[in-house]
């Protein structure tokens, strides 16, 4: 049996997010308890709306200086994932710094609407096991106006006016942009592939 | 690139979906869960679900149900009806909803919009709006659609309104175009054309839908950004496989099976 944990840090898709690994068979459990985390064997870290209110959240309990000695598998899904990286454009706040780079507003341009909202391509970048089974050109759900452009640790990006990181993955950290929780068959292979995921 | 979208919407009543004259004539359509998962596997990319009941009777959703679905179905959905206040709204996401949507509450209070962006964030938060042409020619919103004897016309122009909603955080648009509702001849492109103009954030095309070229009109013509129809779809006289082919062969990005 996984022991996954789902770290609550606030943030209206805790629900589908553990819905969606209960679709999998596997029972989330939700915490914010550091100690619980701590000895978690895979963490999620969901978010939506903003960057600002989950690093406070984290900050608060000591989350965010725990994540960065712990070597247990991460995924961090939409803002979840935007608060890996080193700072975020949004409210200008300080990331975890797990993953190098910058979030930043997403431009909008005619014809380019902002947030971006519905299905879109995932172009592989380079091979990972998380992306496993999902077909290239297939579409995930997208909804997020910030995002990161360029980042050395893409491994599927996705384009709306501008190239962006879809999913990342260095050492023990993951994350996606779009929802894999409401992204039909795509985003429960990409949970599923997180399960087994064996990072070197 | 971006795909077009294509929404069905439900009517839900008493923890069920109904379809007929809105407050009349209602027919059982089956279970929430069943419906909504039938139009997933369909290829659905979205789901409203209109809970026709709330409104008029003065409460919130009923969330079971919204809990229900969110635990069942891996494609997003929005929930309206009856959400007047950040406590309601609230209620509906945490129950599993990816968006809430808003009409005549953000007629009446327009600062609504503005408190559901800050609490939510801008992408959770739809701005239905109800807009009927004139004797004078101009489009204007309606209120209180959903019961025929209780709709009020309004002074606010539908354009107008449409940039007002944007800037108080609006995430998305729907436009229902009433005088196209119900008739299945076709969007009202001329209408949805100029609402385009003026709307930057996704557009969402809804009231005439009748056959498959009109969702071909609605996206070529009118650039929206997804079409939600309902009859249509329950009574099977379009099937999303189908209609999303069409798309694809007329150059619209849909996302295929």
């Amino acid at each position: 049996m996984t022991d996954l944990v789902i770290i609550d840090a606030g943030g209206a898709n805790l629900g589908s997010v553990r819905a969606a690994f209960a679709r999998l068979g596997v029972a989330p459990e939700l915490s914010r308890d550091p100690a619980r985390i701590a000895t978690a064997g895979r963490l999620v870290l969901p978010g939506v709306g903003a960057a600002a209110p989950v690093m406070d959240t984290l900050r608060a309990s000591g989350i965010d200086v725990l994540l960065r000695g712990l070597k247990t598998p991460l995924l961090g899904v939409c803002i979840g994932m935007q608060v890996l990286f080193e700072r975020s454009e949004e409210g200008d706040v300080a990331g975890l710094g797990l993953l190098g780079g910058q979030v930043r507003k997403l431009p909008a341009s005619p014809g380019i609407r902002m947030p971006h909202m519905g299905w879109n391509r995932l172009a592989r970048r380079v091979a990972s096991p998380l992306l496993d089974g999902i077909d290239e050109g297939a579409q995930a759900y997208f909804v997020h106006s910030y995002g990161v452009v360029g980042s050395a640790d893409a491994i599927a990006e996705s384009e709306h006016g501008s190239t962006f990181c879809a999913a990342v993955a260095r050492g023990n950290i993951a994350g996606a942009q779009f929802h894999p929780e409401r992204s039909g068959a795509v985003g429960a292979r990409f949970l599923r592939n997180f399960l087994s995921w064996n990072p070197a | 690139m971006l795909s077009r979208r294509i929404i069905p919407c439900l009517d839900v009543r008493d923890g069920r979906v109904v379809k007929g004259v809105r407050f009349r004539d209602h027919v059982d359509m089956g279970a929430i869960e069943d419906l909504a998962l039938r139009y997933r596997d369909e290829g659905a990319d979205e789901l409203v679900f209109y809970d026709i009941g709330a409104s008029p009777e003065a409460r919130g959703v009923d969330v079971s149900w919204v809990r229900r679905v969110s635990d069942l179905l891996d494609i997003p959905f929005c929930v309206a009806g009856g959400i007047d206040s950040v406590e309601r709204a609230r209620a509906v996401l945490h129950a599993g909803a990816d968006k809430v949507s808003v009409n005549t509450p953000a007629l009446l209070r327009p600062a609504l919009i503005g408190e559901l962006a800050a609490a939510f964030g801008s992408q959770c938060v739809v701005v239905g709006v109800d807009s009927l042409r004139d004797a004078d020619g101009e489009w204007r919103v309606r209120s209180h659609s959903g019961d025929p004897s209780k709709m009020q016309a309004h002074a606010r122009r539908t354009l107008d309104w449409v940039v007002e909603a944007q800037q108080r955080g609006a995430g998305e648009i729907v436009l229902n175009c009433m005088g196209s509702d119900g008739v299945r001849a076709g969007y009202d492109i001329e209408q949805l054309q100029a609402v385009r103009e003026t709307c930057a954030v996704p557009l969402v095309a809804s009231g005439g839908a009748g056959s498959p070229d009109h969702f071909v009109a609605a996206f070529r013509d009118a650039d929206v950004d997804a079409a939600l129809a309902a009859s249509v779809f329950h009574s099977g006289a379009i099937a999303i496989p189908a209609l999303k082919s069409l798309l694809h062969a007329n150059g619209i990005e849909v996302r295929l099976g």
